[in-house]
């Protein structure tokens, strides 16, 4: 039995510990944003994030994660209350086929946690481990400069804090 | 009579010093400036297949900045030097450099104004390049692109930043002149013998280096240190189970990948991105070179051996599917006192195992059997826990195969778990004995250079 938190709740799986979380996510927890896109770390359709990390769930059993806050894009927001970084990817349209956009939201949820006003370039260089095949990659740089906005904009300037 | 003794000790010792600074004195060559066109096309040619196997761009060539116009840090033990700008911009770069002061420079070591560079510049091996060739090099660098860009000074403390002190360490180990040929082998072997002992300056990094930084000639190519990473021994003393051949060097310069020794990674993966542009000749001479330093005797014998490092390979495959229990301590792989023990050989079955099992399904990559690598076989596990922390991966310019790295997955007590699980798997090597601090300390190398 493990014992994992996601998205802030404790959940009991009962799986060979070297399940990888992904499965763990789909098929125990009915979670099922993440995505199988190739099952060997290369593509990026399975980010989550770990303790502020995008990794991929394809690729980490799932003992090794007791005790560490995992992420996935259940955790962003919902249909109804999209959070900041999916509220940018559906005002830029940034999915075609959509199937490596949970990944690409996961990890533009971690640079932007990490830095929150990102260039062109770190975004790039950042974000080059997930693939996309539709080729959207336009709309997605422009949805994570938009999600960073977004998110400057919620913080309070340091005079509205000491209010 | 004691101050006759006194006196002549004196006068020899200043003598001495008068003659080492009138040697060490170079005077200024005059400036000049040449015009892209008049150099010939077959020179630029030649000299861009030679900058290519020089690897001159890594050095000169700051990240996402314009190609030679300098910037880049290469550490040393005595401090960080930035590569300088070498495109012909004549105010940052060296635009007014003659071929003589070029020539020069690449030789002994002098900029145009007659300083003595320090030897983190190659050109102890540099001096070894013919006339030629060099004529080449300069006709590709003065058609480049000048960019104006100015150089950063070196961050060498006072007084190691005294160029006095460079004048010294080539007094004491630069030693010019043409390599000598060895007529008892072939033309191939001594074309590579020249290459990798002048341009390529492939000992710059795999011999290693006494207490001044110059390399220790009576243990060439016994592997070094560079950025962070070993770079492993090229000769007898090599790692690698299976004895390297000319084939699987050419293979592992031209593709980054030798499929019975691993990937190019960390500081070599841009040596063989640089490599890109030489011809096929040039890399195969090189190979040949290599392969015959590598000592794995004659045929038979590497034949032996590598069929040896097959049967181990083929015996220490784990069983990744078997069943494992899913209650009890067990379950976390973890032994009863809290020690990482098991914990290893779950991570692998997790992590590592879809791409390096041996029977795993493998349709867009062709990683090494873990046994054959030369990171899991080497005396330290440093290669081995940064390809594991920071992955591999290729630039939009580079070749090669993609592995994540694992540094958000794992924590430091999983990756050495880990480490301490393969190398006693697949390798017949004794245990690594320094696994915990070498993790921390590239993590700490890692936070820094955030």
């Amino acid at each position: 039995m493990v014992v994992l938190n996601i998205n802030g709740q404790q959940h009991q799986i009962d799986a060979d510990p070297r399940t990888p979380l992904l499965y763990a996510l789909r098929d125990h927890l009915k979670l099922n944003a993440a995505k199988f896109g190739c099952g060997l770390g290369q593509c990026g359709a399975c980010t989550v994030l770990v303790d502020h990390e995008p990794v991929f769930s394809c690729l980490l059993p799932i003992s090794l994660l007791e005790g560490r806050y995992v992420r996935t894009v259940e955790g962003l927001g919902s249909a109804e209350k999209p959070g900041p970084v999916q509220q940018a990817f559906i005002e830029e349209q940034a999915a075609q086929c959509g199937y490596c956009i949970a990944g690409m939201m996961m990890r533009a949820q971690g640079l932007l946690e990490h830095n929150a006003s990102p260039s062109d370039a770190e975004i790039r260089e950042y974000m080059a481990p997930n693939l996309c095949r539709c080729g959207t990659h336009m709309r997605i740089l422009r949805a994570v400069k938009r999600a960073a906005k977004a998110m400057m904009a919620v913080v309070p300037t340091l005079s509205e804090a000491q209010r | 009579m004691i101050w006759r003794i006194f006196g002549s000790v004196i006068v020899v010792i200043l003598g001495a010093l008068g003659a080492f600074l009138a040697w060490s004195w170079h005077s200024e060559i005059a400036p000049q400036n040449a015009s892209a066109s008049s150099f010939d096309v077959a020179a630029v040619r030649n000299g861009a297949q030679l900058a290519s196997i020089g690897n001159c761009n890594t050095c000169h060539t700051e990240k996402d900045r314009a190609p030679y116009a300098g910037g880049f840090p290469v550490a040393t033990p005595f401090g960080t030097i930035y590569g300088t700008n070498i495109t012909p911009d004549p105010d940052t770069g060296i635009g007014t450099w003659s071929e003589a002061a070029f020539k020069r420079a690449m030789r002994e070591g002098l900029d145009r104004k007659g300083n003595h560079l320090y030897p983190a510049f190659p050109y102890d091996h540099f001096t070894h390049a013919t006339d030629r060739d060099l004529s080449a090099v300069y006709a590709f660098l003065m058609t480049r692109e000048p960019v104006a860009q100015d150089n950063r000074p070196p961050e060498i403390p006072f007084p190691l930043n005294l160029r006095i002190f460079a004048a010294a360490w080539k007094l004491l180990f630069l030693r010019p002149g043409p390599i000598k040929s060895d007529p008892s082998q072939s033309t191939e072997w001594n074309r590579g013998a020249y290459l990798a002992e002048g341009l390529a300056h492939c000992a710059s990094c795999h011999t290693p280096r006494n207490a001044l930084g110059a390399e220790k000639r009576n243990r060439g190519y016994g592997g070094g240190q560079i950025e962070g990473w070993r770079a492993p021994a090229l000769t007898g003393e090599s790692p690698a189970p299976v004895p390297w051949t000319t084939d699987q060097i050419y293979a592992y310069l031209r593709d980054g990948f030798a499929e019975q020794h691993g990937a190019a990674a960390g500081p070599m993966a841009s040596v063989v991105a640089s490599l890109q542009q030489a011809s096929d000749s040039d890399v195969r001479a090189i190979a040949t070179y290599f392969a015959s330093l590598s000592g794995g005797g004659n045929d038979a014998g590497r034949e032996a051996k590598a069929k040896e490092a097959q049967s181990f390979a083929q015996s220490r495959e784990p069983n990744v599917t078997d069943p494992i229990a899913t209650t009890g301590s067990s379950a976390t792989g973890e032994s009863p006192n809290g020690a990482p023990a098991a914990n290893g050989a779950i991570i692998f079955a997790g992590a590592c195992a879809s791409c390096h099992h041996s029977g795993g399904e493998l349709p867009i990559s062709r990683p090494v059997g873990l046994a054959f690598s030369t990171a899991v076989n080497a005396t330290d596990p440093t290669n081995f826990i940064r390809i594991t922390l920071e992955g591999i991966h290729p630039s939009a310019e580079e070749r090669g195969m993609f592995m994540p790295g694992f540094s958000g997955a794992l924590t430091d007590q999983q990756i050495v778990a880990l480490a301490a699980y393969v190398r006693g798997q697949f390798s017949r090597q004794p245990a690594w004995q320094n696994i915990a601090a070498t993790v921390s300390g590239i993590r700490r190398d890692k936070n820094q250079q955030r």
